[in-house]
C-alpha cells in the first residue's frame, strides 16, 4: 500500500477535520480523500481512525470492502468498462479484450507510464446504448474497439489555447 | 420572452453527444441574438436512439428533431422553426404526438424530459408539490392510507407493499426516525432511477418530505451508487434550490414540519443495494447484510425507525397525494397497482424508458417499443430483472408484467429492467457470468454466497471443458443443481438467495448451450 508525503497528509487532515462531525462520517471522508489525491494512502488510515474513533483495522476494513477506494496511486486516466449483462450483449466481452490488449493490462493495472488504470465496473446505467466505458466523470456509449481507439487519442491530444 | 429550445443533460443522452449539438447551439443564438432563443437543459424524454434529441418550443407544443449532429443545428435554427413543424429531414412532427411516447402512461416520468430539473419554479408550472401541498393538509395516517390505498408496492425489485412499511415506522413511538432512499441502482439493463434523478430530482425531494410527513421523520438521506457522477451533481443543485425556495430544511413550505435531506455516495458495492447492507454502508461501515430481523422499520439506521424505499416508489408518492390513491390504484393488474417504467436495454434498436401499467405482455412490450435487435439478428433470450434474474426463453415472453405472474415462472420483474441477447448468445458463458459476478459482489457474511459463487463457477468450468464422460457430465450437473438449491434456500439475502435464478433458467431452458461446448467457449461470445 502506498504512502503520502507530510505535505498530503496535512491536507487530508483538513479533510478530515470537514467532514468528521457528520453522522456516518466514514465513506464522505474516504471519498473526499480520494478524490484530492486519488487513492487512500496507508498513513491517512490511522488519522481517519483517531477521527471517527474507530480502530485502524476498521478503517482498513471499509476501504478493502468498496470496490470504488484504492490504496495504489492511480494512473492519469481511469478507465472503468462495464462488465454488466446488457453490455455482453452487445459486445463487451470483445470490447474488453481489446482494451486489454491495446493498453496492454489486465484489470486492476496501470499502465508502466503511468497514463492508464483499468477497471471493471458493474453498470454505468447506460444501458439502452451499450456496450459502455467510463473516463474520469464521461460516459461513452456504444463503444466497440475502433471508437475506444478515438476515445484514447481525444485523452491524449490536448488542445492549446493561444492568447 | 426568450423562445425555448431543449437539448438532455441525461448520461445517455450526452454518451450520445448532446453536449456538443448544445455548444453549437449555444454559439448560433450567440451569433444570431436576433433568434432571440434560450438553450434548457433538461432531462431526457427516454428515445435514446433519437438522442441527441432537439426540442424547440412552439405556440403549437414542443417538436423534435433527432437525432441531430452540432454539424444540423444551423439549419434548424431559424425564425420558423419557433413558429411551427418545419420542412427538415430531422424533424420528427410535435414530441407528444410520438406514437412511442403518446401511448405511455407517464404518472412518475411526467415531467422528465420536459422541465428544467433544477427549476423550481417549472417543476411548480408543471403541478410540482401539490402533492406536498395536500399531503400538508392531512394527519400522519391519513397519508399512509392514501399510500396504502394505492396498492404502491416497492418498486426496487421485493415488491413489498410500501404502505405497509411506512405503518410500521409511523406506529413506532416518537422518536429520530429516519426516509433512506435507495438510489443504488446496480441491476445491469436499469436506468429509471438515474434518469428520474437526473430529469426531475424534485418529485423524489417532494416524495422523501412527503415520507416524512407521513412517518414523523425530520431527516432523509439519498444514497446514490457511485457510478451516477451526473445524477449525483444535479440532485445536489436541486437540493440547494429547493433549500432557497423553503422545501427542505426548518418550516418546509411555511408549515411546522421540517425536514433536512442529504445525498450520500456509495462506492462501487453491488450489494449495498439489499437495504440492510445500505444502512451499514450508510452508518460508515463494511456494506455487510444485517440478519432480519429486527426490520430496519424497527431498527434501521443508526438503530432508529427507518423507511427505505426505491427511488421510483417515492417519486411515485407526489402523483398519489396529487390525484387520490384510488386513482393511481386504477392502474395495473391483480396485486401489482399502477404503473411500471421499463427499461429496455442490451441488444435493441429502440433502447429507452417505457413507463405503463402493469399487465402488459413482454412480447406487446417489445413488438410495440423494441422494434428488433439492433444487431438486427433474432432475439433468443431475455433477462428481466437485473443479474439476479431469470432468463426468459421466447415460449415466456407471453408473460405479462405483473410481478406474480413473473414468479409463478421462477422469474422476476424486479426493477423492470429488461436485457435483450440475440441468437450469437452463449448461455453457458451467462450462467457462468452470473456466479462470477455473485463471486466479485457478495459480501462475504453468509456461507452459501461467498463459498457457492466460487464452487459455482469452478463447477460450471468443469462442466464446459469438454472432456467430460456422459456420467462425469451428470455428475457436474447434479452438483451444480445441488449448489443452486443450498444458495437459494441458505443465504441470507437475495445476492447468493436469487443468483441460481439466471443459472437456472439457462440450463433449463437452453440446455444444448451446455453439451458441447465449442473448444474457445469465451471466444464464440459476441465475436
Amino acid at each position: 500500500m502506498a504512502v503520502i508525503n507530510e505535505q498530503g497528509l496535512q491536507q487530508i487532515a483538513e479533510i478530515i477535520k470537514q467532514h468528521q462531525m457528520l453522522a456516518g462520517a466514514m465513506l464522505p471522508i474516504l471519498h473526499a480523500i480520494q478524490n484530492s489525491v486519488a487513492f487512500i494512502p496507508d498513513n491517512a488510515m490511522p488519522l481517519i481512525a483517531k477521527a471517527l474513533n474507530v480502530s485502524r483495522a476498521e478503517v482498513h476494513g471499509v476501504v478493502s470492502f468498496y470496490h470504488h477506494f484504492r490504496t495504489e496511486k492511480p494512473g492519469n486516466h481511469v478507465i472503468e468498462v462495464c462488465r454488466g449483462e446488457s453490455c455482453q450483449a452487445m459486445g463487451s466481452r470483445t470490447l474488453e479484450r481489446a482494451i486489454k490488449s491495446k493498453l496492454a493490462i489486465d484489470y486492476h493495472q496501470t499502465s508502466s507510464d503511468q497514463q492508464y488504470t483499468l477497471e471493471p465496473v458493474y453498470c454505468l446505467g447506460n444501458c439502452a446504448c451499450s456496450p459502455a466505458i467510463r473516463i474520469g466523470d464521461d460516459i461513452h456509449g456504444e463503444v466497440d474497439p475502433g471508437k475506444f481507439e478515438q476515445i484514447l487519442d481525444a485523452l491524449t491530444t490536448y488542445s492549446l489555447e493561444l492568447k | 420572452m426568450s423562445r425555448k429550445i431543449y437539448l438532455s443533460l441525461d448520461t445517455t443522452a450526452r454518451s450520445r453527444g448532446t453536449d456538443l449539438v448544445a455548444a453549437q447551439v449555444e454559439k448560433k443564438l450567440k451569433a444570431q441574438p436576433e433568434l432571440n432563443g434560450k438553450l434548457i437543459r433538461n432531462g431526457s424524454r427516454g428515445m435514446f436512439w433519437l438522442e441527441p434529441l432537439l426540442e424547440i418550443s412552439t405556440p403549437k407544443g414542443r417538436v423534435a428533431y433527432g437525432p441531430v449532429a452540432a454539424s444540423d443545428v444551423s439549419a434548424i435554427l431559424n425564425q420558423q422553426c419557433f413558429d411551427d413543424v418545419i420542412e427538415h429531414p430531422l424533424c420528427l412532427g410535435f414530441t407528444e404526438q410520438l406514437p412511442w411516447l403518446k401511448s405511455q402512461q407517464r404518472l412518475t416520468f411526467a415531467r422528465v424530459g420536459v422541465i428544467d430539473p433544477v427549476d423550481v419554479e417549472d417543476y411548480i408550472n408543471h403541478d410540482g408539490f401539490v402533492g406536498l401541498t395536500n399531503a400538508l393538509a392531512k394527519t400522519a395516517q391519513q397519508l399512509v392510507d392514501q399510500v396504502k390505498e394505492s396498492g404502491l408496492r416497492g418498486r426496487g425489485g421485493a415488491a413489498f407493499p410500501t404502505g405497509i412499511k411506512w405503518q410500521t415506522v409511523l406506529d413506532e413511538p416518537e422518536q429520530q426516525k429516519y426516509i433512506v432512499c435507495n438510489a443504488d441502482e446496480g441491476d445491469s439493463g436499469t436506468f429509471a432511477d438515474r434518469m428520474l434523478m437526473e430529469g426531475d430530482p424534485f418529485v423524489l425531494i417532494e416524495g422523501m418530505i412527503i415520507a416524512g410527513l407521513s412517518v414523523g421523520a425530520n431527516q432523509g438521506y439519498i444514497y446514490l451508487r457511485s457510478e451516477y457522477p451526473q445524477a449525483h451533481h444535479i440532485l445536489k443543485l436541486a437540493i440547494k434550490n429547493a433549500e432557497k425556495a423553503g422545501y427542505l430544511g426548518q418550516n418546509i413550505a411555511g408549515s411546522q414540519h421540517h425536514f433536512a435531506l442529504e445525498v450520500r455516495l456509495g462506492a462501487g458495492a453491488y450489494i449495498c443495494g439489499e437495504e440492510t447492507s445500505l444502512l451499514e454502508s450508510l452508518e460508515g461501515k463494511r456494506g455487510l447484510v444485517r440478519a432480519k430481523p429486527p426490520l430496519p422499520a424497527i431498527e434501521g439506521l443508526f438503530g432508529q425507525p427507518t423507511v427505505v424505499n426505491n427511488v421510483i416508489s417515492l417519486a411515485s408518492v407526489p402523483y398519489i397525494l396529487t390525484h387520490g390513491g384510488a386513482k393511481y390504484r386504477d392502474y395495473g393488474m391483480g396485486r401489482s397497482r399502477g404503473t411500471l417504467p421499463v427499461q429496455l436495454a442490451g441488444n435493441i434498436a429502440q433502447g429507452g424508458l417505457v413507463e405503463l401499467a402493469f399487465g402488459i405482455s413482454l412480447n406487446q412490450l417489445l413488438q410495440q417499443y423494441g422494434n428488433g435487435t439492433k444487431s438486427k439478428r433474432a432475439m433468443s433470450s431475455i433477462q428481466v430483472g437485473g443479474p439476479l434474474g431469470a432468463y426468459l426463453p421466447s415460449e415466456q415472453w407471453d408473460t405479462p408484467l405483473d410481478y406474480e405472474a413473473f414468479s409463478s415462472i421462477g422469474a422476476v420483474l424486479g426493477h423492470g429492467g429488461i436485457v435483450v441477447f440475440d441468437d450469437t448468445v452463449d448461455m453457458a458463458a451467462q450462467a457462468r457470468f452470473a456466479m462470477e459476478f455473485c463471486e466479485v459482489e457478495s459480501c462475504g457474511k453468509c456461507t452459501p454466497c461467498r463459498i457457492g459463487a466460487v464452487r459455482g463457477v469452478e463447477v460450471i468450468d468443469k462442466l464446459l471443458a469438454g472432456n467430460n464422460s456422459e456420467a462425469q457430465r451428470q455428475d457436474h450437473l447434479s452438483l451444480l443443481h445441488d449448489l443452486c438449491d443450498t444458495m437459494e434456500f441458505g443465504s441470507l439475502c437475495a445476492m447468493g438467495g436469487m443468483t441460481p435464478f439466471p443459472v437456472r433458467s439457462a440450463l433449463k431452458y437452453f440446455p444444448d448451450h451446455f453439451v458441447t461446448p465449442p473448444l474457445n467457449h469465451e471466444d464464440q461470445v459476441n465475436d
